[in-house]
């Protein structure tokens, strides 16, 4: 088996491989990839266009905002695909392996405490700041997640789990969705396609086509947050409690 | 520099990407548990993630982030676009780790209800006590059919 798996490996590899001289170089700035119409369109047009200078942001949630949309959406699948592959046993079904509750070092408890709110808060920043440095909802909403992890390895599960229940988490988890979703309703509503941020423009809030788009992208990136990061925990929860959590679902 | 290592030197990312995809391959068909059969899928992900960001690279380019000289005022400035690296592999790559990490989440969780179900995630262990579950289910089967 090992054997036919190494010959069936270095085939593949091989026939890559022998393929590569055909490959632009490393760093070549007019690669296919690189020189093609629609990413020297992205640079040349982006900042001109929404006024977000990341323009890995700009793409990501206006130019393609469906990829985006149903990325998250396939989050948000994971995420109840897990709860319905572990959560469907009567809790407390086999109390001896429920949970070993080990006593965390006072140390690390309290170091997580302070730790936790400022790595909320650097997530909130990573978020609200994705149109001009790296970052926005994914980063941002992975940050979260991890921070409310950190807090259910130090302390106990069952506390962090009275704060975010799983049932809490999949709430937001989906109304992060219905945001992106319902961002796109309302230009559809407005007059536009689906996701055209630009048919937002009005004057009530003093939004021309550009801010409109501007404004867009920063309550999608706020839902992509939510639910990446409440997602996230529930996958965290679920995998170490091995589905036997008070409050699944 | 070595002639003979040129060819090498200008793909090293397409060489390093190959190596791994089938570094990855080769435990997802090779090993026994399952576990590691997910951390294969893991490394042939990495790969492949590798791959993407390296086509964006330009030489001597900046982050696809623009920095604007504000001496000029608000006006647009005319961008360079050999002086900025290829923002569409980024973006594919961004939703493409975060969606990776909760697929293996899903991958763990079926891993952990096999072992629930059946105590072990070595896969020939497994297909033995599923055909010896087969075998209990037919002979029930033809003994109720008897009775």
């Amino acid at each position: 088996m090992k054997f036919f798996a190494f010959i069936a490996c270095a085939l593949v590899g091989g026939l890559l491989l022998s393929a590569v001289d055909d490959f632009p170089n490393w760093g070549d700035a007019h690669s296919p990839a690189n020189s093609s119409d629609i990413s020297e369109y992205y640079i040349e047009k982006t900042d001109e266009k929404t006024k977000v200078p990341n323009l890995v942001t700009a793409v990501l949630a206006d130019y393609r905002g469906y990829d985006t949309l149903f990325e998250t959406v396939v989050i948000f699948t994971a995420g109840l695909a897990i709860m319905a592959v572990l959560g469907l046993v009567p809790i407390n079904a086999n109390p001896e392996d429920v949970s070993d509750d080990v006593e965390t070092d006072m140390i690390i408890k309290h170091t997580a405490r302070l730790l936790v709110p400022v790595i909320q808060l650097f997530a909130l920043y990573v978020v609200a700041h994705g149109h001009y440095s790296p970052g926005g909802g994914f980063q941002g909403g992975v940050i979260f997640g991890a921070s409310l992890i950190l807090l259910a390895i130090t302390n106990d599960l069952p506390a962090t789990l009275k704060r975010v229940s799983a049932r809490t988490a999949i709430r937001l988890a989906a109304f992060g969705v219905l945001l992106y979703g319902g961002f796109g309703l309302a230009c559809l509503l407005a007059g536009g396609n689906f996701l055209d941020y630009s048919f937002l423009a009005n004057s009530w809030f003093g939004w021309d086509e550009v801010t409109a788009r501007y404004h867009g992208m920063l309550w999608v990136e706020i839902g992509v947050g939510f639910t990446v990061s409440t997602i996230m925990f529930a996958i965290y929860a679920y995998l170490s409690s091995k589905g036997r959590l008070k409050g699944a679902l | 520099m070595n002639g003979a290592l040129e060819p090498i030197v200008h793909h090293i990312n397409f060489w390093v990407y190959v190596i791994l995809m089938m570094i990855g391959l080769y435990a997802m068909i090779a090993k026994r548990n399952l576990m590691k059969k997910l951390i294969g899928m893991g490394i042939f992900q990495s790969a492949v993630i590798l791959f993407y960001v390296s086509i964006s690279v330009k030489e001597d380019a900046d982050i696809p982030i623009i920095s604007h000289d504000h001496s000029h005022g608000a006006e647009v400035q005319h961008v360079d676009t050999d002086k900025i690296e290829n923002p569409l592999p980024h973006v594919l790559m961004l939703t493409a780790i975060v969606v990776g990490v909760a697929t293996l989440g899903v991958g763990l969780a079926i891993v952990q209800k096999i072992h629930r179900d059946y105590g072990t995630i070595e896969e020939h262990e497994l297909l033995a006590k599923i055909r010896a579950e087969e075998d209990g289910e037919l002979k029930s089967v033809t003994a109720g059919g008897d009775g």
